[in-house]
């Protein structure tokens, strides 16, 4: 491996960043229904939020960190999603119909829940699990690759 | 009734492959006996019936929807073959106890022939067309295995699958012959086709329903130019030669000729191309019988130029002619059963076939050979009343001289017939008398033989026996079967039932026996200078042998499949691209023409602004320049431009969702895309031709020419509102949110996007798995 200089710019800005990526990406999320955004995009952005992370600090400090497997959050999100729609047989009706309502929560105030939002969860999910398991199999395997060389 | 009797052989071949396993102390042959025997007896106790000009049927329910019914009906012709079956089937399965060893796959021989048996019957019984095609189908594939039935044998295989590619070529176009004739009568029962036959003769398609149906006819029953197969039959087990080629499924195709012959009889073409072709075969196979070394190819040959003349008799479709066409499949059946017989036994005695190296065999087995004598003189037709052949051969003569077919040029060629019968039978003369007397008579060449001839066991002899009394009884007394068998026989062939008086003798003063006796003549000359004629024998049919026009069409099939594959199948998937391309530029731009679908309107358009133009033309620039980069990190950046043109477009045309998750998808694949392409190769530096690189630039420009008018075709030919209205109006109703994409997304069309977060996983686990797990199928690694 190549010595690492030592980015401390790069990893004191992308602690500040990373959380407001992050935000936004949550933010795209809750507000898909209403405003430009949904599960795909902000699925997108918290991948790009993970992806920074990785940049500057490397694949093992990470991990370290933040022991999620990426793999399984695939399967997470697609049984949310699938769950959300099998969900209306519960109620008799067909596959997939989603239904909304108002409420009134907790330091929230007036709210609007809709079921399609937890659709929207597991299309966040998987997507975060797609492009980091896409892109960490071919990072790793570029770094087995060079220590396998090494020696 | 009849039901059960075609079912009989069939539960037999069931019961005796699930039963003869247990029981390996007995020959499996004597449980398959009563099978065919029973049959013959119940056959036989059908016959007052018909003498009386009644018929025997049963019918049962099949495909009702289709009008397909399993309808069996037993007339004279029926009759006479399924006598023909069982009888002879009985005695070849008598004759293979003794032939065949233990040691052999005998539950398989017994279990084909079995089968072979039932849809024999089931052919000469059906009354259904499609029925009949079916049990002839299962002739073909019964019969396939039993030429096949010593698989490990080279000929035996190239034999089997030869006569299954012809008979099912026979077959196929019989099928078609069967369809378009139930169209046209309106019918799928053979008895209500000849009810409704003026319509069949007056309708158009009479000509290719002849044609076809006498394809089927002619490649079962071995006619000239399909004869090549049967003489590559021979490597089968000799029973099976006996029964198979000789008596009963190479008289399938005469039987569907006699069948329809009521329908076709009469007309011209039926008259020369069935009896132009019946000629042929004769003369041909009895010209090719003299110059074979092989007994059991002499008995192929013999069998096809027989079959000719039976075939050119049913051509005349007077009433002679169908009488002596009767007499004749009843008698060439005898005597070439029991010459098979014989052939069989004279190879299971002396260990060869092969005429030159046999001889004077008739000191050793002097049962066989009498036996020989008498088949093999009934054969060429000698004129003496104990040979049956000799009448129907005379008969055959007779029909011959008194054909009345007297218009243009059917008349022109009934003259010539008489002739061509002389020849033929002069050359079947000359090929019988080499059979006998090449094997019995002469010098033998004991030490040519691999063991030591002697007479064979009595059991094998018990068939040839009784077949060669039928010759001979019938040979005395022709008018035994008359009445009972032959009679209703040639009434169902020709209609009406008129007795024929038969009789071997009509005085010195007829044209018919100074045929004969020409024949005998210049038979007997030819027949004792046979070593001089085979030089050229050896030469002069080599030239039209068929089986070189089989083998050339096969290779020829072959090679130029292999070379059409070849062609456009190569590996490149350059080509398959341009294929692919060029066919939907064809088939989209006629499909245009000939639809007049060019549309342009200028009405529904949205004004056009200057940042569209710019970002549009920078795109349209980018992508051009991308064919000119020379190296790929280049391309991919350049590729990207188009990229994020395309979402700055998106948010031009108000599509915030879309802008956004084009831009990081952009991203994304910009940065897959630099991080694979960084470990290949250098991009080489194109060594197209400019000829090959000016095809390519003129499939993409006619590809992008053809998009581009489809787009503004379809966007100036709209016949329906959209149905965004709905969508716009139902938003916040139904799916309480106010972005419409992503409530169309999630809620109203969720499913889609269900399963392209489905796609999305699969593609993970797929990279992730080829990723992880390349190296591990290398066992070096």
């Amino acid at each position: 491996m190549h010595s690492r200089s030592n980015d401390l710019i790069l990893k004191t800005t992308t602690n500040i960043i990373v959380f407001v990526i992050l935000a936004f990406s949550i933010n795209m999320l809750f507000s898909g229904h209403n405003a430009p955004g949904g599960g795909f995009i902000g699925g997108l952005m918290g991948a790009g939020a993970f992806l920074l992370l990785y940049v500057s600090y490397g694949l093992q400090p990470v991990h370290r960190i933040l022991p999620i497997n990426f793999t399984y959050m695939i399967a997470v999100g697609l049984l949310i999603a699938i769950l959300t729609g099998a969900g209306s047989f519960v109620l008799g009706v067909p596959f997939l119909s989603h239904s909304f309502g108002y409420f009134q929560l907790p330091l929230l105030g007036k709210t609007e829940l809709a079921t399609a939002m937890l659709f929207d969860l597991g299309v966040y999910l998987t997507v975060i699990g797609v492009t980091m398991t896409i892109i960490l199999s071919i990072a790793e395997d570029k770094i087995e690759k060079e220590v396998g060389e090494g020696n | 009734m009849l039901h059960i009797y075609i079912l009989i052989p069939f539960l037999a071949a069931l019961l005796i492959g699930l039963a003869a396993k247990k029981v390996d102390r007995i020959h499996t042959g004597w449980f398959v006996l009563p099978v065919p025997t029973v049959l013959f007896i119940l056959f036989i106790s059908k016959l007052p019936t018909l003498a009386e000009g009644k018929i025997v049927q049963s019918i049962a329910n099949w495909i009702p929807s289709l009008d397909i019914q399993l309808s069996f009906y037993l007339d004279g012709l029926s009759m006479l073959f399924s006598l023909l079956i069982t009888g002879i089937g009985t005695l070849v399965v008598l004759y293979s106890i003794f032939y065949l060893s233990k040691r052999e796959q005998l539950v398989h021989f017994y279990v084909y022939l079995l089968l072979f048996m039932g849809s024999m019957l089931g052919v000469v019984l059906s009354d259904n067309v499609f029925v009949l095609y079916t049990f002839w189908e299962f002739t073909s594939i019964s019969s396939f295995l039993l030429i096949g039935f010593w698989f490990y044998r080279e000929r035996s295989t190239y034999g089997a699958q030869k006569s299954m590619l012809v008979t099912v070529f026979g077959g196929l176009s019989m099928l078609g012959a069967l369809i378009l004739l139930s169209i046209t009568a309106e019918t799928n029962s053979i008895r209500e086709m000849i009810a409704n036959r003026s319509d069949i003769i007056e309708s158009d398609l009479f000509i290719p329903i002849l044609i076809l149906l006498l394809i089927g006819a002619f490649t079962k029953s071995a006619q000239f130019p399909f004869h090549s197969w049967l003489p590559d039959a021979m490597e089968a087990p000799t029973p099976v030669s006996a029964y198979l080629h000789s008596a009963t499924m190479v008289k399938a195709g005469i039987y569907l000729v006699a069948r329809f012959s009521l329908i076709f009889s009469g007309t011209d073409v039926f008259f020369i191309i069935v009896s132009g072709v019946g000629l042929i075969t004769l003369c041909l196979g009895s010209i090719l019988a003299s110059r074979q070394t092989d007994l059991k190819g002499i008995l192929a040959y013999s069998t096809i130029s027989q079959l000719g003349m039976i075939m050119t008799m049913l051509g005349f479709g007077t009433g002679i002619a169908t009488l002596a066409a009767i007499f004749h499949i009843f008698n060439h059946a005898t005597f070439k059963g029991s010459l098979f017989m014989i052939a069989g036994i004279v190879d299971h005695e002396t260990g060869t076939r092969d005429i030159r190296r046999l001889g004077g065999l008739y000191t050793f087995m002097p049962i066989s050979a009498t036996l020989a004598f008498f088949g093999a003189f009934s054969m060429a037709g000698f004129p003496l009343p104990i040979f049956n052949g000799f009448l129907s051969k005379e008969m055959f003569f007779d029909s011959s001289l008194k054909l009345e077919q007297t218009s243009g040029f059917a008349g022109t060629f009934a003259e010539w017939i008489p002739w061509l019968a002389v020849i033929g039978s002069i050359f079947t003369f000359v090929y019988s008398m080499y059979l006998v007397f090449g094997t019995f008579t002469g010098k033998a060449k004991l030490d040519q033989l691999e063991k030591k001839p002697h007479e064979a066991p009595i059991g094998m002899l018990i068939s040839p026996i009784i077949l060669i009394g039928f010759v001979v009884l019938i040979g005395l007394l022709p008018n035994l079967i008359n009445e009972s068998l032959l009679a209703p026989a040639v009434a169902s062939v020709t209609g009406d039932f008129a007795l024929t008086h038969l009789a071997f003798w009509h005085g010195f003063d007829n044209t018919p026996l100074h045929l004969s006796l020409i024949v005998v003549a210049v038979g007997t000359i030819l027949a004792l200078t046979l070593k001089r004629w085979q030089p050229i024998f050896n030469r002069v049919p080599g030239k039209f042998s068929t089986d070189r026009v089989y083998q050339s069409i096969v290779n020829g099939l072959l090679s130029f499949s292999s070379k059409f594959t070849k062609f456009y199948m190569t590996g490149s998937l350059r080509l398959y691209t341009s294929i692919i391309l060029v066919f939907l530029v064809v088939s989209t731009s006629i499909f245009i023409y000939v639809t007049d679908g060019f549309k342009i309107a200028f009405d529904d358009l949205a004004p056009v602004t200057w940042p569209e133009v710019l970002v549009g033309f920078v795109m349209a620039v980018a992508a051009i320049a991308t064919i000119w980069m020379t190296q790929r990190i280049a391309a991919i950046i350049v590729i990207g431009v188009v990229g994020y043109g395309l979402s700055l477009l998106f948010v031009f045309f108000r599509a915030p969702d879309l802008a956004l998750t084009q831009l990081i998808v952009e991203t994304i694949t910009v940065a897959l895309f630099l991080l694979c392409f960084a470990h290949l190769p250098k991009l080489k530096k194109s060594d197209k031709k400019s000829s090959e690189k000016l095809v390519d630039f003129v499939i993409a420009a006619s590809t992008g020419a053809l998009l581009t008018v489809v787009a503004i075709s379809s966007h100036s030919s709209k016949y329906f509102d959209s149905i965004s209205k709905y969508f716009v109006d139902n938003s916040y109703k139904l799916g309480g949110g106010d972005n419409i994409v992503n409530v169309i997304l999630v809620d109203f069309r969720g499913l889609d996007t269900l399963f392209e977060i489905a796609v999305l996983g699969l593609a993970a686990l797929g990279i992730y798995a080829m990723i992880k797990y390349r190296d591990k199928g290398d066992m070096n690694h």
